[in-house]
């Protein structure tokens, strides 16, 4: 299977973390999944580039990571529960996550969740 | 012989965690999310249960996409929760109940559940954010537990069926344990969320509202929704539904609901809490 195949989804905007991703981003993942450790947090603050060779992680990955961009980590394969272990370096929450995928501020992106609750 | 005393269905959204380890109970942003917790407090010193089985999904502390079981069941006499990466304080360890945990899966191998045994296993926010909830301190009672997690983090995941049959077979586990034990069964997630991608911060009131009644009065017939339809309605991180199916699944009598509350929002989640108590029919075949 292509690993540049572009993937439709059957809801826009939401994702099906299947095993064409999981393959496009086992590398990125399993990079993530060392951030459980503080001691490897902080490797990684220390010299991001020098870590992502460790992974051998792809251009598109290093850059992904490089711009801060969740929807390009997660084109690059990236599994969302794992990229929040990465996010967690730079102390992003879930609601800025949000709104950087969103496109919208931090601000409108909470308001538009207390809106959910009053439908 | 053992009994299933009723099932408990809670979100479990990290920030909760985060709010108990500051203890913000009191604060106003909180105050009316906690205090939906009280008539459960009082449930649980009503019925007191000996043991609970707590059916969670891991997010990537005991689990990596190496080995990704769709069911894993806990066979420890202990369970650590472990540094998450994003600043949840680590809590204390809980205790098992091997000799039930290896019933439980002699059980569900008979059953026809081929599941993945863990000596070791770590247990991360899904599972200690419910039982900080459902027990907090100062009132803490360690009832051991048997953690049970499924896969929610790469796809194929288990179809609503499969979950439900998973709790009837549970059900029937705990029924044929010769232990004269009272046993809660508790499933952790939802309601509507999703975390990723452009439609992120989707929550859908109609679809929870919908779940929340039919879950105590109708549940096979949420058992027509697939997967894919769950996280159409529920958003991405709302088939976390999958671990309320496998609550209900297991209870094996007449069922009463007790207690339900819904809160929008928490962090980016529609919170819901259930509490069932299941009258008992005795052991069935």
């Amino acid at each position: 299977m292509s690993l540049k195949k572009p993937i439709t989804e059957a809801t826009p905007g939401t994702i099906i973390y299947d095993g064409t991703r999981a393959i496009r981003g086992y590398a990125l993942n399993k990079m993530c999944f060392s951030f459980n450790s503080a001691e490897n947090r902080d490797a990684y603050r220390r010299d991001e580039d020098g870590y992502c060779d460790k992974f051998e992680l792809t251009e598109e990955q290093r850059q992904a990571l490089k711009h801060r961009n969740v929807l390009e980590l997660l084109e690059a394969g990236g599994n969302i529960y794992y990229l929040a272990k990465w996010a967690g370096i730079f102390g992003m929450n879930v609601q800025q996550i949000g709104a950087q995928q969103r496109g919208i501020s931090e601000e409108e992106f909470k308001e538009m969740l207390d809106r959910a609750g009053g439908d | 012989m053992a009994r299933v005393i009723g099932g408990i269905a809670t979100s479990h959204v990290p920030s909760i965690g985060k709010a108990i380890a500051r203890g913000w109970e009191n604060h106003p942003h909180w105050k009316p999310f906690f205090d939906g917790y009280k008539p459960v407090h009082a449930w649980l010193d009503e019925v007191q249960p000996d043991l609970a089985v707590v059916v969670y999904n891991d997010h990537g502390l005991n689990f990596f996409l190496d080995k990704m079981p769709t069911f894993a069941v806990g066979a420890a006499s202990q369970y650590k929760n472990a540094d998450e990466g994003w600043g949840l304080p680590v809590v204390a360890p809980y205790s098992g109940d091997a000799r039930f945990s290896w019933h439980l899966i002699e059980s569900l191998v008979a059953d026809e559940f081929d599941i993945t045994t863990c000596q070791e296993m770590l247990v991360d926010h899904a599972f200690t954010v419910p039982m900080s909830l459902l027990w907090p301190k100062p009132g803490w009672r360690a009832v051991p537990t048997v953690p049970i997690s499924i896969n929610t983090v790469q796809f194929p995941l288990p179809t609503p069926t499969r979950c439900y049959k998973l709790g009837k077979a549970i059900g029937r586990a705990i029924e044929s344990y010769k232990k004269d034990i009272r046993v809660l069964v508790i499933g952790t997630g939802g309601l509507s969320h999703q975390l990723d991608g452009e439609r992120a911060g989707y929550i859908n009131k109609k679809f929870d509202l919908l779940c929340l009644e039919q879950i105590v009065n109708d549940p096979e017939e949420l058992l027509r929704y697939s997967v894919h339809d769950l996280v159409r309605d529920a958003g991405a991180q709302g088939v976390e539904l999958l671990m309320w199916f496998v609550m209900r699944g297991a209870m094996t009598g007449q069922v009463m609901e007790k207690h339900h509350t819904y809160h929008v929002p928490i962090s980016n989640t529609a919170a819901g809490l259930m509490v069932l108590e299941n009258e008992s029919r005795g052991r069935r075949n």
